[in-house]
């Protein structure tokens, strides 16, 4: 009843064309939007905006970026860590290196370091695909981990490459608290996030997804294969290149190269899997999944075993159970959690009849 | 010159090593066209079983039956939990369920046997012949030219395997055509229930080689990314691409360890194996002995 668009019509181009065509949608992005901007920031305590909702929105961010390479263009890559890291370590080195840079603009430019590292990396799939792209973007994961390390120009010369991120400060406002570390980012991956949906609908984002589902037939169409692919790995560098700089900046404060590991690639392609291959709200789901993961077995175990297991056993069981959940959830749900939102609303708008 | 060939000996003797766990990928990846991520996590609980029965007193090949008998185990029930289930999905939610496998197995392997390193004695020393040292200057270690002859050994019998025994001839029937070998009647998950097996056998061994080497410690599940890049250079599906690409990996990387390192202050072993690879991949995107992919539209 609630959810149905009967009456809604479509009455000029551009209201066919809108972002979110039902309306629906529209209130509920709304008051979702006005929940984060204008409660969360009074009701969520520090321990939550700084362990929780932050990283969340910072590998939502980052889930974007890697969707959009796998996702929508069809690319599969292992090496998104390392553009974060590109991204951290370029806003770092902007910041640092150019007087009275603002720090927005650093993000930016961090994002476009990563941009232009991605797409040299990015380079070798115009040649190979599937798996064996996938083991050779491991190469950007290893290279840049080891370069960032190994050259002490990018971390300013401290040791083991540990960069302190310099003051968050726009017209004079220094970003201190977690609240306003909190704010900045939700500015920054909202408009990031509403950019990425719209980039999926438009010219390039059908270009990608024509590449994904065939490379051949699309370059039949009229395609350019190489152009097309080379966008697809600088959008989604820049993207997780932002949430790189966001995560060293408004997350962690301090971060090393040796941060930036395989794991964390693993994680973030954990989370547009499990959140959907392919949409930008699924990156969200999934990206709040895998960070509320470990936080809530960490809780949940104690509660079930009592304090009495060693902490040994408890990491392994994490191991166990975090294996089994994934494993779990690409069996009984393999499209991802934005799969089940779309169910829901098949079924709302048919609600209360079953067909 | 006599130290280029002694490092060039070592690398090629080490690259075995590599070959031995790329093997089990290639393995799974022929007979069921999944990129199995827990290759690493196998080796790691193969050797730790092995090793963790061998502390109980067991001499050597019971505790190598025993372990390899739970290797068995684990390809069933994989079988039946993971790839079952999972059957007709793309290849990238495969591969995600084998990362997830891989978690599984290493939380399982420590759960179990203790997070401690082991060492582990074969009886046979990692030190140089002496008589390649005498007649030619060349040190060449024992230990390494032991694994070569095992992974020698182990390629010959999976060769042998595959092409003279019947159930041999139905996994290349399964890696040809999954449909068409159904239709004629073979076993899907039999075949792939043996083909983990296999897989874990092989595991086995490469896990007993690298512990011997290093110890069995987590890090057993790290060779699995050196693996990576052999598996890129040979082809995904062919056990002998393996082989040569691991001795090509293997010869290129003390070749680059020890003349191109020090050019850029060291460390590069960790990426070197995989910008050779990436090289190759530019001349032969699917590897020297991969299948050629042909695109029809």
């Amino acid at each position: 009843m609630l959810y149905r668009e009967a009456g809604q019509f479509k009455a000029s181009y551009k209201a066919d064309q809108q972002i979110f065509p039902i309306r629906q949608d529209r209130i509920a992005i709304g008051l979702i939007l006005a929940f984060f901007y204008l409660v969360v920031p009074f009701i969520a305590d520090q321990y939550w905006l700084q362990a929780i909702i932050i990283p969340v929105l910072i590998f939502s961010l980052a889930a974007i970026g890697l969707n959009i390479l796998t996702g929508y263009a069809g690319q599969l890559s292992l090496g998104s860590a390392a553009f974060m890291a590109v991204g951290a370590f370029g806003a770092y080195n902007f910041m640092l290196r150019v007087p009275g840079m603002p720090i927005l603009a650093a993000f930016v430019l961090g994002g476009l370091c990563a941009a232009a590292v991605g797409i040299l990396f990015g380079l070798p799939s115009l040649r190979i695909k599937g798996f064996y792209l996938a083991v050779a973007t491991l190469a950007a994961q290893f290279f840049i981990v080891w370069a960032l390390t190994k050259f002490g120009w990018f971390s300013n010369n401290s040791s083991s490459g540990v960069i302190t991120a310099q003051k968050v400060e726009i017209l004079g406002y220094t970003f201190a608290s977690p609240r306003s570390k909190y704010l900045l980012t939700l500015v920054v991956v909202t408009l990031l996030a509403l950019a990425a949906k719209n980039m999926a609908r438009s010219t390039v984002g059908r270009a990608w997804m024509a590449v994904r589902d065939m490379d051949v037939a699309a370059e039949v169409i009229g395609i350019r294969l190489m152009r097309t692919k080379l966008m697809a790995f600088a959008m989604s560098s820049f993207y997780c290149g932002v949430a790189g700089a966001l995560y060293a900046y408004t997350y962690l404060g301090t971060v090393e190269p040796e941060g930036f590991n395989l794991d964390l690639s693993f994680r973030i392609l954990f989370m547009i899997i499990i959140g959907g291959v392919g949409t930008v709200l699924g990156s969200f789901l999934g990206a709040a999944f895998i960070v509320l993961l470990p936080i809530g077995l960490d809780n949940l175990l104690p509660v079930l075993f009592g304090n009495v297991l060693p902490t040994g056993i408890t990491s392994n069981l994490q191991l166990i159970v975090f294996g089994g959940l994934i494993i779990f959830f690409l069996i009984v749900e393999p499209h991802g959690l934005a799969r089940l939102w779309q169910i829901g609303k098949e079924k709302l708008r048919l609600w209360p009849f079953p067909h | 010159m006599n130290f280029f060939f002694e490092v060039l000996i070592g690398g090629l003797l080490s690259g075995v090593m590599y070959a031995l766990v790329a093997l089990g990928f290639v393995l799974i990846y022929k007979a069921s066209g999944v990129f199995n991520f827990a290759q690493g996590a196998m080796v790691f609980f193969a050797a730790l079983t092995f090793v963790s029965i061998m502390e109980l007193g067991v001499p050597f090949w019971p505790a190598f039956a025993l372990a390899l008998a739970s290797m068995v185990v684990l390809a069933v029930v994989t079988e039946r939990v993971v790839l079952r289930p999972l059957v007709n999905q793309p290849q990238i939610t495969l591969f995600m369920a084998t990362i997830g496998l891989g978690f599984l197995i290493e939380g399982l392997a420590q759960g179990m046997w203790g997070a401690a390193v082991h060492g582990l004695e074969i009886g046979i020393v990692d030190e140089p012949i002496a008589w390649t040292m005498d007649n030619w200057g060349i040190g060449v270690s024992t230990f390494d030219l032991f694994a070569a002859g095992v992974s020698a050994v182990l390629v010959t019998v999976l060769a042998v395997f595959f092409n003279k025994t019947r159930v041999g001839r139905a996994l290349r029937a399964v890696a040809d055509d999954h449909q068409a070998a159904l239709a004629i009647g073979i076993p899907l998950q039999s075949i792939w229930r043996i083909v983990w097996a296999v897989a874990g056998f092989v595991a086995l061994v490469a896990g007993v080689m690298w512990g011997a080497r290093n110890g069995v410690q987590f890090a057993l599940t790290f060779v699995a990314l050196k693996a990576l890049p052999v598996l890129i250079i040979g082809g995904f599906e062919s056990v002998a691409g393996a082989i040569v690409g691991g001795l090509i990996i293997g010869a290129s990387e003390k070749i680059g360890e020890v003349y191109v390192g020090p050019l850029v202050g060291g460390g590069i072993e960790g990426w070197f194996a995989y910008m050779v690879a990436l090289l190759f991949l530019l001349v032969r995107p699917e590897g020297l002995f991969g299948e050629k992919h042909i695109d029809r539209v």
